[in-house]
């Protein structure tokens, strides 16, 4: 056993941490580490900037442009990038659609579809979730008909995280309402512009724009758009689903939230010394450290056996369960070290260019917002019940 | 033993439901609580003459109540409706020094022509009710204060500010603490109006060299500030549980509708047991605050275990329940159009006023 990296491994650390501190703009990272809303153009800076440097695309092969990282170099990428406040790395086309359209998609979607995702010519959006098909996504009903060289689609999408920006969205659609509901799924890729569709803003219970609804009104999408087989969608999905969920444990995101808590309570004061000393709340972030610590092992054993070929199948699901509860009970922690000052909320105050003076300490405004708007963690992607399910069913046999 | 409300008060709780519920619906709410004032002065004028507000006074005040079970039953449903209006800050925190000192603003507080409110804790106090660093001197017979008072529940549309400053002793000394009546446009008051993330109306006070008119006994202000807070607690734990009791509710209505895996998921054994696990914790909070409402006329020690082990409480089940609440909704909880999301903030949030969960399990385990 050797609970370390390997040369080559921190060799490769030491390139992610120079490359950070020099390539990432300071502008961008003081954007994310003070809450701030981050617009389409910081995401697309920080795109190119890694592009540029051959980094956008960890999970891709060379010969389409990616890093062709193992598992446990990407692993190091995520924990740094979210250490030095990068922005995440939007995984819709890069993470998503593009390993999908390599193992699935023709020669020439590949080729037209896979260098504008890199290049950051194409945003696009997932088009899964419908009002009435959430954790049971094969209930899905937006029907796809085909006229000629069209499919004709009509249906609703929602969910769709930053939707209002895409060019495209994939999109799972019904072709057949015959045999299992499974097998009338096909795999669309729609132009957003095209006529028929309608996008309208979710607004989340902390007032941002992040979701919306999709609708499709006789939207006609050439036939030479359909991934791979007709009916063959649900395999493509639960593909695509598998990669959704590696790297699904957050570590990097818990890491870097546990440090923002703990210097929240090295400032806060009870009883006259900093909340971090306070008994009480020492105990809460120590057990969650505990836990956090644990998990960041448990991560890079299913790691390192992916690496040598095993793909993670129920693990990937107790890394979502875990790593969801854990990063949500260090955003509740958070809320709780302001005390009182975690209830006012200005919500201008996320915005760039706000320079009035904050209403208490100025990392509080948005601590709260962030505590409710991550209680979506262990809804999204399959929410835990699902995934507990998964669990019962694959591991357990029951 | 007798856990039930007496005639008047089932009577108080049915016409204040039943005004809440015709009146006072959700979308009103968020239009109140988005307006520019933050709230309804039609509605304030409305709880004042349905005699809400004396409800929360005793007969020696001009009231017709002022007792634990006044409050809880009036909060409970204020709870229910989410109402933004400042009955908490005038009626209550201030209501209690007010009525205390026999102040004749009590009377106007009753009729809704006035509001008060009390200007307490500041940015370094956290919650404890003693950490007070605001000065008053006195000039000739006038007094003059200087301080940044922090989260002054109804601040902005309040006509009288009390505010508490120190007269002697040290920043974490009970004794030397007063309290002051403040004229909110006298020189040096400074406003920052804010809302909360639940949609309530607060404000940073800034006081400099700002005129005041002591109220009461010099130095001896914190046994009365404690009171207010013991009676706000059990106002704001009513609250809490009205808005869990909705909350569950709506809850469980959408587990009777939503079909998943073509079954309503009220059917999932999982989400039955959890909520199952809801029920037992509402009837635990409510038992918390009848104990907690039961003792507050008794003594100190008694009346704050007590108020103490409820606070605690309701913010250990309230996080519980408004987390199930979104979870088994689902994502559509998640958004603003959904009406269980702005009760799930509120749940959560009143653990940020007078003290959190581990601040009442500390002054409990003191006070034992």
């Amino acid at each position: 056993m050797d609970l370390g990296y390997s040369e080559s491994e921190l060799a490769y650390r030491d390139e992610v941490r120079e490359f950070l501190a020099t390539r990432l703009p300071k502008r961008i990272a003081n954007l994310v580490k003070n809450g701030k809303r981050l617009a389409k153009r910081d995401y697309e800076e920080w795109q190119a900037i890694l592009n540029a440097r051959g980094w956008l695309a960890p999970n891709w092969p060379k010969e389409h442009g990616g890093a062709e990282w193992s598992a446990v170099q990407k692993h190091i990428f995520e924990e740094e990038c979210c250490i030095a406040g990068a922005p995440r790395i939007l995984p819709f086309g890069l993470g998503m659609l593009a390993p999908v359209l390599m193992k699935f998609g023709s020669e020439q979607q590949k080729a037209h579809y896979l260098p504008r995702i890199l290049d950051g010519t194409d945003w696009w959006c997932q088009g899964y979730s419908e009002p009435g098909a959430g954790s049971d996504l094969a209930s899905l009903k937006t029907k796809a008909e085909r006229q000629g060289d069209h499919y004709i689609v009509n249906g609703q999408k929602t969910w769709t995280t930053l939707g209002q920006y895409a060019d495209w969205i994939f999109c799972l659609v019904r072709t057949s309402s015959e045999g299992k509901r499974q097998e009338g799924i096909s795999f669309l890729l729609i132009d957003m512009k095209t006529p028929g569709i309608e996008i309208r803003p979710i607004i989340l219970l902390d007032g941002e724009h992040e979701v919306n609804e999709v609708f499709f009104t006789d939207v006609k999408v050439p036939v030479e758009n359909l991934v791979g087989e007709e009916n063959k969608g649900w395999t493509y999905a639960k593909y695509l689903l598998t990669h959704e969920r590696t790297g699904t444990a957050g570590i990097g995101f818990s890491n870097a939230a546990l440090a923002h808590l703990k210097s929240i309570a090295s400032t806060q004061m009870k009883s006259g010394r900093p909340l971090k000393q306070d008994p009480y709340f020492a105990a809460r972030m120590a057990q969650v450290e505990i836990d956090l610590e644990a998990l960041k092992t448990t991560n890079l054993r299913v790691l390192v056996q992916a690496d040598s070929g095993a793909a993670p199948g129920p693990e990937s699901s107790m890394l979502k369960i875990k790593g969801t509860v854990i990063r949500q009970e260090i955003n509740d922690l958070a809320r709780r070290a302001l005390g009182p000052y975690a209830l006012p909320f200005v919500s201008e105050a996320l915005d760039e260019g706000y320079n009035e003076s904050p209403i208490g300490p100025h990392y509080a405004n948005p601590i709260a917002a962030e505590y409710f708007n991550n209680r979506k963690l262990s809804i999204f992607a399959g929410s835990n019940e699902i995934q507990r399910g998964i669990i019962s069913k694959t591991k357990l046999g029951l | 033993m007798d856990f039930d409300l007496n005639e008047d008060r089932r009577m108080l709780q049915d016409t204040l439901g039943r005004f809440l519920r015709e009146q006072y619906t959700i979308e009103k709410r968020l239009e109140f609580a988005q307006s520019e004032q933050g709230y309804s002065s039609q509605m304030w004028q409305q709880f004042a003459d349905l005699g809400i507000i004396g409800a929360l006074f005793d007969e020696k005040a001009g009231g017709y109540g002022g007792h634990g079970d006044d409050l809880m039953v009036v909060f409970e449903q204020l709870g229910k409706a989410l109402v933004v209006e400042p009955i908490l800050s005038s009626a209550v925190l201030s209501g209690t020094i007010l009525s205390s000192l026999n102040s004749d603003l009590v009377e106007q507080i009753i009729s809704g022509q006035t509001q008060v409110s009390l200007a307490h804790l500041e940015p370094e106090s956290r919650y404890d009710l003693a950490h007070i660093s605001a000065s008053a001197v006195q000039d000739a017979d006038d007094w003059v204060i200087n301080a940044h008072k922090s989260m002054v529940l109804g601040a902005s549309s309040a006509n009288r500010l009390i505010v508490s400053a120190r007269t002697g002793g040290e920043a974490n000394d009970e004794n030397g603490i007063s309290l002051f009546l403040v004229d909110p446009m006298a020189s040096g008051v400074e406003l920052r109006s804010y809302s909360t993330i639940d949609g309530y109306g607060a404000a940073d006070v800034f006081l400099v060299n700002s005129p005041a008119q002591l109220l009461g006994d010099k130095d001896k202000a914190f046994a009365l500030i404690e009171l207010a807070h013991a009676r706000a607690i059990v106002a704001i734990c009513a609250q809490c549980l009205g808005a869990c009791e909705v909350a569950k509710d709506m809850t469980v209505e959408y587990m009777h509708t939503r079909k998943q895996f073509g079954v309503i998921i009220g059917k999932f054994q999982v989400l039955q047991h959890r909520m199952a696990d809801v029920l037992i914790e509402l009837e635990q909070m409510r038992s918390s605050i009848i104990n907690a409402a039961g003792y507050l006329e008794d003594g100190r020690i008694l009346r704050e275990k007590h108020v103490s082990a409820a606070k605690n409480l309701i913010g250990r089940a309230g996080r519980q329940i408004a987390e199930e609440a979104i979870q088994i909704h689902g994502g559509i909880a998640m958004t603003w159009e959904a009406s269980v999301s702005h009760y799930a903030k509120h749940i959560i949030m009143i653990d940020h006023l007078f003290g959190d969960t581990d601040h009442h399990l500390e002054r409990y385990i003191e006070l034992n």
